[in-house]
């Protein structure tokens, strides 16, 4: 029987009354009437001191017995047809236990410097490694092409000869799939709307008061997640898998080796405890898992495969780069009349190159017009990467967009104002981002600092999606010496579920943070969420909340004739359950438990569909950053950030931060310094590794304060919504903005290393002269 | 990484007997010299592990008033001696900005001297460049960014790594260099061997011969030296440009000075013409600056490194105002 409860719900504190349809065993969702004790509050990380005292088990640290070491062979050249490899002298190097091939039959066709080839498995990983010393490989080279824009070219070696199916994971945006064409290495174009054409936005912009045309460039970024790719597998009978991963999808891990290897389901456990990061990266079991678990039966031996710093960068993933050509009109009162996108990106052997997030999603306006296309190229392929497409095209057209504030002489964050009237959120976020960072004290003038090391202060804003999954199950155990275990098979990629369990958990159960005990990592729990999409703590929560909730529904089952009155006179806190009306009636949540039957009862909390849709779909953000930029050598510091985000109801405000935190250091990482450098003349990276694959340090990161604007949709019991990915979409426009505020000069082009920086001030000096 | 022995030496003759093996290699920190065997560009038969040699590890003043710096003393040591601080300050400058923290605790000067060049080419098993032994440059053609600007003419356009070098070098440091029992002496600006003369070396150093001790020379009357190294960000990278200037000052009259380039060409580079600039003037920005410019008039950048002469420029003359005590960034 569903029941309606009347809910408090809005931006801040501007609420609103809302009836809300809610299952009859659901719990009323929190809302902005509720001042909760835990949530929406700062509980420390659970596992924060595992993982600093290295008590946390990573799968880079699990050591079986008998335990056999894999490596890759891969291949040394970007384009090659394998038609021979001699294995006889590996084989009989000492430790070597078995050597796969990743094909069964050759000719076996090579796309990139650094696609593997075949692995071998040996007693310790110095022996693999020189067994692969002493394996030929016959290659016969063939032309390749690594630059996007040669790839474009007619004559241009073509990458793949065949149709490219279009391969998408969770951290894929949903309904991306589409029907396009592929011509030489040009995959394309895809163009949205669908009716739309050229012409038809062309005309609308010409008749615009205000145009403003431009290219940007993005690099390649790969996601360099401190734990590598990896797995430990080990057949623990004919036709039993247990893998331990180093994954974000632990079920989706579990289904693919379980297809692989024609296993049912139940025969396959993964087992993910802790692990170092993946940002969009590990999804999926990868060959690397695959060849493990092929060596590992062939061997009868446990098999460690866990790929190198190296590897990481070539083969497992990189967000594509992109060039975007923009044109952007408003009229004279400062309203946008439409938006002209034209891109195209390389996601190496991979598709995914697209940016028309932000153009689509931030603004309001009548007119758009999008066309973008994959290239392909001799390069490891792309994979999701936080916020898939979207720091990308936040970098075009948030500095596009700026270009056009500062044309009409309206001051960028009114500009944003005036475009996203209808977006209370918007509206909202700005205001406060203006009142933090002192916008007011800003000399609208670009490049008005003496000296030449200028400062700048630039603004950006950010979008990403409401996603949440369904079916996820959770399960809250009470034994009846009152612990309570909270249970379910999702992963914590680094985000925090594992305190955001905890703290809802407490919550509803009326216990410390402390009293909670996690289980999350094992297939063989409850279904879980992959953690792609920022769907991990919107989706699960709910569950969480519902299992805790049952579990004490339960508990006031048992107390209720203790304390002479009805479960549903009954309430929990503080350890205790008394009768609401009458505080002082009330039993230790101890005291409860022991009168559990048996030795306890386990409550199952399910994620189903939200109650209503929301009525913004999108999740927001706006970050000001101030930067120095030293004219004379092109260097720029970000020296402070601002940041404004909403996620509904945010759990634990803690690693709510934590996650802005570390979106907003990884987006000044890709606009100041990270870049794949492949060599032009052999199609080789130069840069694989941690010290010329340049990544923001201690020093590099700036002052960041930041404001979680809560958010009250009622959409489900606890009303979270992700932030993971959000976080690092403004970032690099907002740099973009504050560079050209510093010095009046443009920088269309990431990273923004000194060289480019030098580069278009010398232009400017140039233009000037 | 190859199967190797390892000898710890106790004394300096330990390190020699040790090193008798033709196939060795001297350890010091490790830092580089592990780095390079884990790439595979490396594979001795045998370690010799000279840290565990008291005797090479110490900060002693010296006759004359010079400063005697042993081998072995690590970057850490170096950038927190009152002594260096105070009479050599361009020194503990490079030292205290190299790599991390932890690093510094571990890498030695004379590991630090003699350590290879990070061209992503010469570093890297899959091309085999001309300083492997290869026949091609990679970089003259291909990436470059990161390369050399002077001194790049001879085929090979690595820049030298070393950041002490290039202040030790405008402080006029000596080396002693020993083998067995043989010692002897060399200005460390006769140390560097260019591309033109042996593409394979950065220095003169055999086989065998370890240097004992780096000499400082008693700080000339009114010296005073500043190092500066400019990264393009600021958690251990490594420099873009870092410059190193020990003036002998009479008021802001220069009297004498020494400029040296860090990350510019092969080795260290000394720039003479832009120290004749400044003998006998007065220093200020704008004398710096006609430094800077005279110090890259030479400059030859390659296809993607031309932003290193401006990035150069600006590091010269704010070196040079920051050694003489002015403001580069006064208006
Ligand atoms: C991330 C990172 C950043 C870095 N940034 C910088 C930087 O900005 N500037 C900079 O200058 N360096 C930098 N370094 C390099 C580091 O400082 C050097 O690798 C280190 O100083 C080498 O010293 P070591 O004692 O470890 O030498 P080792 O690795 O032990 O030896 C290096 C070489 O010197 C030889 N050798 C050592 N001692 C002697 C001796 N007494 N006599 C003869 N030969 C000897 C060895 O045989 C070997 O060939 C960086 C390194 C890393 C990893």
């Amino acid at each position: 029987m569903p029941r309606e409860v009347t809910l408090k719900v809005g931006v801040g504190k501007n609420l609103k009354e809302r009836i809300v349809e809610i299952p009859d065993n659901a719990p009323r969702p929190w809302d902005g009437s509720d001042d909760l004790k835990y949530v929406g509050k700062r509980v420390p990380r659970v596992d924060g001191r595992d993982k600093t005292s290295g008590r946390a088990k990573f799968t880079f640290d699990i050591q079986l017995p008998g335990m056999l070491h894999a490596k890759f062979l891969r291949s040394k050249y970007p384009a090659a047809v394998i038609r021979k490899i001699d294995t006889s002298k590996a084989i009989k190097y000492p430790g070597v236990k078995a050597i796969l091939s990743v094909q069964d039959k050759l000719p076996l066709i090579v796309r990139f410097a650094g696609q593997e080839i075949l692995a071998v498995a040996a007693e310790t990983a110095h022996q693999a490694a020189e067994a692969l010393k002493l394996i030929e490989v016959t290659y016969d080279v063939r032309k390749f092409v690594v630059d996007k824009d040669l790839a474009k070219e007619k004559n241009a070696p073509t990458v793949f000869n065949t149709q490219v199916e279009e391969k998408l994971t969770e951290g894929d945006l949903p309904g991306e799939h589409s029907e396009v064409t592929q011509k030489g290495n040009v995959r394309g174009p895809n163009i949205s709307p669908k009716d739309a054409t050229p012409e038809k936005i062309d005309a609308a912009l010409a008749s615009s008061f205000a145009v403003v045309e431009a290219t940007y460039r993005t690099q390649v970024q790969t996601h360099s997640a401190m734990e590598t790719h990896g797995v430990v597998v080990d057949w623990t009978a004919e036709d039993k898998l247990k893998c331990w991963a180093s994954t974000q999808a632990v079920f989706a891990v579990r289904d693919e080796l379980a297809g692989s290897f024609k296993l049912p389901k139940s025969n396959v456990r993964i087992i993910t405890k802790h692990m170092g990061g993946g940002f969009g990266a590990k999804f999926g079991v990868g060959i690397y898992g695959v060849m493990a678990a092929k060596l590992a039966r062939e061997a009868k031996a446990p098999v460690r495969l866990m790929l190198d710093r190296k590897e990481e960068h070539l083969c497992v993933g990189n967000r594509p780069d992109s060039v975007q050509s923009l044109k952007i009109g408003a009229d004279n009162d400062g309203k946008l009349t439409g938006i002209k996108l034209i891109s195209y990106g390389t996601a190496g052997t991979g598709t995914g190159a697209g940016t028309s997030g932000p153009a689509k999603n931030i603004y309001e306006y009548d007119h758009f017009y999008s066309e973008e296309s994959d290239v392909f190229t001799n390069a490891g392929p792309g994979a999701a990467f936080r916020a898939p497409g979207h720091p990308q095209g936040a970098f075009a057209l948030e500095q596009a967009i700026d270009e056009l504030a500062y044309k009409l002489k309206i001051d960028p964050l009114e500009f944003r104002k005036i475009n996203t009237p209808n977006n209370e959120i918007r509206q909202a976020q700005l205001k406060i981002a203006a009142e933090k960072s002192g916008w007011a004290r800003r000399n609208p003038n670009p490049g008005a600092d003496k000296g030449p090391i200028k400062r700048g202060i630039g603004i950006a804003n950010s979008v990403w999606y409401y996603f949440y999954g369904r079916n996820f199950q959770v399960s809250t155990q009470v034994n009846n010496d009152g612990t309570v275990k909270v249970t379910n098979g999702v992963q914590d990629l680094g985000t925090g579920i594992t305190t955001v369990i905890v703290t809802i958990a407490a919550e509803e159960l009326g216990l410390k943070p402390s009293d909670i005990q996690v289980s999350i990592g094992d297939s063989e729990y409850g279904y879980g969420p992959a953690s792609g999409g920022s769907v991990t703590t919107g989706g699960l929560s709910p569950a969480v909340r519902d299992s805790a909730y049952a579990a004490k529904m339960k508990m006031f089952e048992i107390a209720a004739p203790m304390l002479e009155t009805t479960a549903d006179k009954l309430a929990a806190a503080d350890g205790k359950i008394f009768i609401k009306e009458n505080p002082d009636k009330s039993l230790s949540w101890k005291q409860v438990a022991k009168k559990i039957p048996g030795d306890n009862f386990i409550a199952i909390g399910e994620r189903k569909e939200d109650y209503h849709k929301l009525d913004i779909g999108t999740i927001h953000g706006v970050q000001i950053i101030e930067v120095a930029v030293d004219t004379e050598t092109g260097v720029v510091k970000a020296e402070r950030v601002y940041a404004v985000h909403d996620c509904g109801r945010p759990m634990d405000l803690l690693t709510t931060e934590s996650q802005i935190n570390g979106g907003i250091i990884q987006g000044i990482s890709y606009a100041l310094f990270e870049d794949r450098i492949l060599d032009r003349n052999t199609g080789i990276m130069v840069n694989s590794n941690m010290e010329q694959y340049k990544i923001a340090g201690a020093l590099d990161t700036p002052e960041i304060e930041s404001v979680v604007l809560n958010v009250h949709y009622g959409q489900s019991s606890t009303g979270a919504i992700g932030i993971g990915e959000p976080a690092t979409v403004a970032t690099a426009g907002a740099v973009g903005n504050a560079i050209f505020h510093a010095t009046g000069v443009r920088v269309r082009e990431l990273p923004m290393t000194p060289d480019k920086v030098l580069i278009a001030l010398e232009a400017m000096k140039g233009a000037s002269s | 990484m190859n199967k190797f022995e390892y000898g710890i030496a106790k004394n300096i003759e330990g390190a020699f007997d040790f090193l008798k093996e033709p196939d060795s290699k001297i350890k010091a920190g490790g830092i580089d010299v592990l780095d390079l065997m884990k790439e595979g560009l490396e594979a001795p038969k045998r370690l010799v592990n000279i840290r565990s040699v008291p005797d090479l590890r110490f900060i002693n003043k010296g006759e004359n008033g010079e400063l005697r710096i042993g081998a072995t003393t690590t970057l850490a040591e170096i950038e927190s001696s009152k002594t260096i601080k105070a009479a050599y300050p361009a020194l503990a400058q490079a030292a205290a900005t190299i790599a991390t923290p932890q690093i510094r605790n571990v890498a030695t000067i004379g590991g630090n001297l003699c350590q290879r060049p990070r061209c992503w080419y010469f570093r890297s098993e899959d091309f085999h460049c001309l300083r492997n032994g290869g026949d091609t440059c990679f970089a003259e053609d291909g990436e470059n960014r990161f390369h050399a600007i002077l001194g790049n003419e001879d085929d090979c356009v690595v820049v030298h790594p070393s950041g002490t070098a290039v202040a030790l070098m405008a402080l006029g440091a000596r080396l002693v260099i020993a083998k067995n029992k043989e010692k002897r002496e060399l200005a460390l600006a006769d140390f560097w061997v260019t591309p033109e003369d042996d593409v394979t070396k950065e220095n003169i150093l055999q086989h065998g011969e370890l240097i004992t001790e780096i000499i400082l020379p008693k700080p000339r009357q009114n010296e005073s030296s500043f190092y500066f190294k400019q990264q393009e960000k600021q958690s251990f990278d490594w420099p873009i440009a870092d410059v190193a200037v020990s003036l002998k000052l009479k008021g802001k009259q220069c009297e004498d000075a020494r400029i040296v380039l860090g990350s510019a060409a092969p080795i260290p580079w000394r720039v003479k013409a832009a120290e004749q600039v400044l003998q006998g003037k007065p220093i200020s920005i704008k004398l710096a600056k006609q430094a800077a410019d005279a110090a890259m008039k030479d400059a030859k950048p390659l296809s993607e490194n031309a932003y290193k002469v401006a990035v150069f420029k600006a590091v010269i003359y704010r070196t040079i105002c920051w050694a003489a005590g002015v403001d580069p960034f006064a208006t």
